[in-house]
């Protein structure tokens, strides 16, 4: 019971970190229709600029690795991909807006290798060691718990949900309560209309891959604290789940693509402690199969028949 | 000029042209430079260009220089095949020197026997290797050794409850897991747990949930050292504190980094440790710092001997004709390598000791060596 117990906790920290990517592919996917296939390497983007910033922001903080340390990267690396997501949509997508919408997928292959091989070349393919910003430990649980007491929560894992959980609240108030918002919801209702009623589709547009990109960042950076090994291929693998989450959530829903994210991780973290690590991909993806036949519009996603 | 002097003239320079190219030796080497088993290939790189270097300042092999072409498969699957192929087809060379990693030889391997290019791998310790054709040698150890002597090594340390985490998209891995598995049950010692996982995993808390469940006395761990350095991590905050042992492939540069003092008090097997106070190996650890301005490790240590043992062989085999240069390899006896003395036996396997390591205070430390 208490294995079960532990193998829930490992699942919902890493669930964390998918369910933060896949609010990126959920947003873009709600004002475009469109999968941004290039989002899991902005995850990578951000462990790298955690990689580049940390140590120098300790060294000019004189800080120790602390909550501190943490709480001033997260925003510089959300604020470089946030700029990085919104140069690749100026660039890549925004000509291509008025084109056939494979098109603009297939763009995003490209731009998605374009990171990844890039990526190689600047940083270096070798997997690299991420700095300390937070000593991770297992926090002590009070003896009150008679045998639960025996279970171990880490700092990281406690850090992933709660920040995760954070800026999904934020981003629920920002798409929710501001006029900004208000706009995205307009223009992923009917974006002609809209636009008629005066909505900046360009400027609503980049603001949503700049918020989008900046969670993958905050994702990036809580993933390297855990896990600090990190290369320019750790968004393959990264992205394609949070895609699956994404799906399986409801694309299109904010709260879906959490539940997606936490689903999936635990999902995994079960697989993988009862049945074997091999089985854990086909799984994963497998869900995605059944999740596309008999639900397609995921678990809260509201259904839209094509109108004629 | 008078033209029919041209076709004789041309016929004259190409002469030259081969002469010239019959001056180097051109072996071949394929490597993981980059990606996730980089320190491999990087390490062995620089012990096999060492050795080749101070081949040519010595005048060369037969009075003909050496030239090192190396090619790097990017530790991704199906590029050693290609490198191999490259460096026979087009580069023409005469032997290979390659893979550290098992997976990668075995691409290699057969396609070098099928070219009768003799190949030598400095470090795939996977006994398919050299069973892929008698043109395919290795300077190391093989993993029945290896699993047999880090079996006897638990027993000696009175552990008797083991669990497994054993990486299974590496040959490597899964044999030396067999072969400790075998003398371990056989000795009376039992596996508590059998865990695995994929070669690039980040999170390992699931298997090490499992692991600690089973409260072993000690985790085998045959891995490779990127995935070694986080399950060590991770183990020690999910409060598994069991010693972990391991074999050769812990040994790169980023594991003791990431593993951040985790993996002290864990064991492994080696091929060579650079404490090693024989003359010969003090003074390669000097002129490999001189050079390199860092450590050699066991990669290094390996391909230096082996790019030695072919030097030495085409030196016996007086040339570079594939089948007499094969001939000389197998023949090679008692040659005095830096990972111990190297005599080839029938299965163009490496007869030779291991040591074993331990870590302490984020070092590795000599702690033992075990005999054939």
């Amino acid at each position: 019971m208490i294995e079960f117990l532990q193998q829930l906790i490992n699942g919902l920290a890493q669930g964390g970190i998918y369910a933060l990517i896949a609010l990126g592919y959920t947003m873009v996917y709600g004002v475009l229709r469109f999968i941004n296939f290039a989002h899991g390497d902005i995850f990578m983007l951000g462990a790298f600029a955690g990689f580049y910033v940390g140590p120098a922001v300790l060294r000019i903080t004189g800080l120790s690795p602390s909550f501190a340390a943490v709480l001033l990267v997260l925003p510089i690396a959300m604020l470089a991909c946030a700029l990085a997501g919104m140069a690749i949509e100026r660039l890549c997508y925004r000509p291509l807006r008025d084109r056939p919408r494979l098109t603009v997928l297939i763009t995003a292959i490209g731009v998605s290798l374009l990171l990844e091989n890039g990526g190689q070349f600047v940083f270096g393919a070798s997997p690299r060691s991420f700095p300390e910003l937070i000593t991770d430990r297992a926090l002590a649980l009070p003896a009150s718990l008679g045998s639960l007491a025996t279970l171990t929560i880490t700092l990281s894992q406690v850090l992933v949900l709660g920040v995760a959980l954070l800026l999904l609240g934020g981003l629920r108030q920002i798409v929710g309560k501001t006029r900004t918002g208000l706009a995205m919801r307009a223009l992923s209702l009917n974006p002609t209309a809209a636009q008629l009623m005066g909505v900046d589709l360009d400027r609503i547009i980049a603001l949503t891959f700049g918020l989008g990109s900046a969670l993958a960042g905050a994702a990036g950076i809580l993933a390297s604290i855990q896990q600090p090994s990190i290369d320019p291929l750790m968004g393959i693998a990264a992205g394609l789940k949070a895609f699956v989450a994404a799906v399986l959530g409801g694309i299109g829903s904010l709260t879906g693509a959490v539940v997606g994210g936490l689903l999936i991780g635990v999902l995994e973290a079960l697989v993988v402690g009862y049945l074997s690590p091999t089985y854990r991909d086909p799984i994963v993806f497998g869900v995605l199969i059944l999740i596309l036949l008999f639900r397609p519009a995921g678990l809260l996603g509201r259904f839209q028949p094509e109108k004629v | 000029m008078n033209l029919r002097l041209l076709p004789a003239l041309l016929g004259l320079a190409l002469l030259a042209g081969s002469a010239a190219a019959q001056e180097v030796i051109k072996i071949g080497e394929f490597a993981s430079l980059t990606g996730g088993n980089a320190s491999f290939g990087q390490e062995s790189h620089k012990g096999t260009q060492l050795a080749i270097d101070e081949l040519n300042a010595a005048g060369g092999v037969l009075g003909r220089k050496l030239q090192l072409i190396t090619e790097d498969d990017q530790s991704a699957a199906g590029q050693a095949a290609t490198a191999v192929q490259k460096l026979i087809a087009q580069d023409k060379v005469v032997a290979l020197l390659g893979e550290v990693a098992s997976s990668k030889s075995l691409e290699g391997a057969p396609i070098a026997q099928r070219n009768k290019i003799p190949m030598i791998s400095p470090a795939s310790t996977n006994p398919k290797v050299t069973e892929t054709g008698d043109y395919i040698f290795r300077v190391c150890f093989i993993d029945p050794f290896q699993g047999t002597v880090m079996a006897k090594f638990a027993l000696s340390k009175g552990w008797k409850k083991i669990a497994l985490l054993t990486d299974v998209k590496q040959d490597y891995s899964v044999g030396l897991a067999e072969f400790f598995v075998k003398y371990f049950t056989a000795n009376g010692g039992t596996i508590v747990r059998d865990q695995k996982y994929s070669s690039g995993d980040k999170d390992f808390r699931a298997q090490l949930t499992s692991v600690k469940a089973a409260s072993p006395d000690a985790v085998f761990l045959p891995g490779y050292y990127g995935e070694v350095a986080l399950i060590g991590k991770q183990a020690r905050l999910l409060g598994l504190t069991a010693p972990f042992l391991g074999g050769d492939g812990w040994v790169g540069e980023s594991l003791l980094p990431v593993a951040a003092g985790s993996l002290d008090g864990s064991f492994f097997s080696a091929h060579f440790s650079p404490d090693d106070t024989r003359p010969a190996v003090q003074d390669f650890v000097r002129r490999f710092r001189a050079k390199y301005k860092s450590e050699p490790d066991d990669m290094a240590a390996l391909g230096y001997d082996s790019a030695m043992i072919l030097a030495d062989a085409i030196k016996r085999a007086g040339g570079t004709d594939s089948a007499k240069l094969r001939d000389a390899i197998a023949a090679t006896k008692n040659h005095p390598g830096l990972t111990g003395v190297i005599t080839l036996d029938a299965q163009r396997n490496a007869a030779k000791s291991a040591v074993i390591l331990t870590i302490r205070n984020g070092a590795y430390k000599f702690q033992e060596s075990v005999a054939p």
